[in-house]
């Protein structure tokens, strides 16, 4: 077992954030660490989502936000745009959930994978299209060459998330925030896109923060699981405590909801 | 192998081709069924009460021949670039409208450029001010340009700004007394540019400022409304915010992510409505003596000179044809998924 005294990539204090007047988040704590993946579980409008847009200040118009999210040593809250366009997608990136509206329709996968290298890391485009092909097949796209050339619409759901996916490590980042990754896609390539987030955390030492209502998903790969509940953290944990032995009873009660107990066909 | 927008255009232009003729036959058959006698149009008085000269007439006009044979005709004709002769100046039509349709392309050019830079500019500033000041400023203000008639703004403009504060050059193309630039595309203004005649250059913008505004008010009103809603929504889209997850600065987001899909809706419309500005002009074109395609249309429909306003059908349905085609094209420039299709 690893120990709890590591240092956090990411840590989320007391994080409040209402949206015209209204409160959706009441004081939210959150820790990342390196290396490991973190489940964010909860119904829908328990706040996970938001909490996951606050992080990179991407929360819709009219929202407020305030507490501190800890990154660097700097406070992500405080940062003027211009810093903060420099942490997005260089040190902290996001994947969303629909890869079929998160991807630009109209430009290619090669301009998409490489625009946001370009800028932050300064490389060529001859060195961006390289690195591109090498993300492509890092993520298993068939024809990484090929694919670059081709638009999101060529490709099947499935394909399109490992794009999304390689899109946001283009820069190598240090935290990735991974949005209900597999709800919009087949149960059939749910697990493979799970287990390319687990390799990517292990192989990487990246900090990953999973966002997702499937506890199955969670029991799958998470290492740590948070619960949230009207806009408040109410259970945080090793997988194994939190989905064997919930202390909440809300917690308890979403894996009553369960079909299957989770732990049964996980590792 | 060809590559996919390449067949796309071959395809578009090829419909455009046959689309051409369809307007041909169109234009003949209408002109034809108008009600109305072109002997009695243009032969005198006294002439008409003679059989013989109306025959000879109308034989020397291909008149007494099927209309099938008619149509035919004119198509060998239009195929040789000969639109016929006009039966109230004697001269080609061809002729006739190379004269009148530069004038009205320059007009209608200059108010379609004025309209697309300042409606779709407009449209976008509203949209990323929305709800302040500005936002409401232009809101306003592209509602009042939808809604003032085109003739009634053309009067005012003309009685205010050239008769009362004589701000603006009065009617034609260019001060009385000055002789045009030679001709190359009969455009004035790039005419005059091309042949470096600054003084004609100068003279022919001013002229050209007062109704070329006129005309393009209305499309710049309904041009800011599409934009700005068209914006508004694309700004809500998911890779919009995937963009800004990947800290590109806002302005590539703005160009890059967000005008190239917000203006897939604003060119349908700006194609419609510059179809609509086209009729507009030969109202604004009669208030400020504009010698255009409207003037001659409007002296050949009512003299029921046969040749000129088939002449005038083509040019016009050739027109909304190239509008059309070019709408088209950019439908296929900025979105790949419309050449697969």
């Amino acid at each position: 077992m690893r120990t709890e005294s590591r240092p956090a990539a990411l840590s989320i204090e007391g994080l409040r954030v209402s949206i015209g007047g209204h409160d959706v988040l009441h004081g939210v704590d959150l820790a990342i660490e390196a290396g490991r993946v973190h489940g964010l579980a909860g119904e829908s409008g328990s706040g996970k989502t938001m909490t996951g847009l606050a992080v990179l200040g991407l929360l819709p118009h009219g929202s407020r936000a305030s507490g501190r999210i800890a990154f660097g040593g700097r406070d992500l809250l405080e940062m003027p745009v211009r810093e903060l366009n420099e942490v997005r997608g260089a040190k902290i990136a996001m994947v969303f959930q629909d890869p079929a509206t998160s991807l630009h329709p109209m430009l290619t996968v090669e301009r998409q994978l490489t625009e946001h290298m370009r800028h932050h890391l300064g490389v060529g485009r001859k060195e961006a299209r390289e690195r591109a092909a090498g993300l492509l097949a890092k993520v298993r796209i068939p024809g990484p060459e090929e694919a670059l050339r081709r638009y999101p619409h060529q490709f099947s759901g499935g394909m399109r998330q490992r794009i999304a996916i390689a899109v946001a490590l283009a820069c190598e980042p240090e935290v990735l925030i991974a949005d209900e990754p597999t709800t919009a896609l087949d149960v059939t390539v749910q697990a493979g896109i799970l287990r390319l987030l687990r390799g990517l955390c292990d192989d990487l030492g990246l900090a990953v923060l999973l966002v997702t209502h499937d506890l199955g998903v969670m029991s799958a790969v998470a290492d740590e699981v948070s619960v949230m509940k009207d806009g408040l953290v109410v259970e945080t944990g090793p997988r194994g405590q939190v989905l064997r032995e919930p202390r909440h009873p809300y917690t308890r009660s979403l894996l009553d909801a369960l079909p299957v107990p989770p732990g049964e066909n996980s590792p | 192998m060809r590559s996919p927008l390449a067949r796309f255009l071959v395809r578009r232009i090829v419909t455009a081709l046959l689309l051409t003729v369809g307007i041909t036959l169109i234009t003949f058959v209408l002109t034809n069924l108008v009600p109305g006698d072109p002997v009695a149009a243009n032969l005198g008085q006294r002439a008409v009460g003679d059989p013989a000269i109306v025959a000879q007439w109308r034989a020397d006009h291909g008149l007494d021949r099927p209309l099938p044979q008619q149509y035919l005709m004119h198509l060998e004709g239009l195929l040789h670039g000969d639109l016929g002769t006009s039966q109230q100046s004697h001269r080609p039509v061809l002729d006739d409208l190379a004269e009148s349709v530069p004038a009205t392309l320059e007009l209608a050019g200059a108010a379609i450029l004025v309209s697309l830079v300042l409606g779709v500019g407009f449209g976008v500033v509203a949209a990323l001010r929305r709800d302040r000041l500005s936002d409401h400023v232009l809101r306003v203000l592209s509602l009042v340009g939808i809604s003032v008639p085109t003739f009634w703004l053309a009067l005012v403009a003309f009685y205010v700004f050239f008769f009362r504060l004589q701000i603006t050059p009065g009617s034609g193309r260019i001060d009385p007394g000055m002789t045009p630039p030679p001709q190359v595309t009969g455009l004035y203004t790039v005419d005059a540019l091309l042949s470096g005649r600054w003084d004609v250059l100068s003279s022919a913008v001013g002229h050209l400022a007062a109704p070329a505004l006129v005309l393009a008010l209305y499309t710049i009103g309904l041009l800011t409304r599409f934009t700005r809603s068209a914006v508004l929504e694309v700004l809500g889209q998911d890779y919009v915010r995937a963009a800004r997850a990947k800290g590109l600065p806002g302005r590539v987001v703005l160009f890059r992510y967000v005008l190239r899909p917000a203006l897939v809706p604003v060119i349908t419309v700006a194609g419609l409505a510059f179809g609509s500005l086209l009729s507009g002009t030969v109202l604004v074109e009669a208030v400020f003596a504009w010698p255009g395609v409207g003037q001659y249309a409007y002296k050949s429909a009512t003299t029921l000179d046969l040749p000129a306003v088939m002449g005038v059908g083509l040019v016009v349905g050739v027109v909304y044809l190239v509008i059309n085609l070019v709408v088209d094209v950019l439908y296929g420039v900025i979105d790949p998924r419309v050449r697969v299709s």
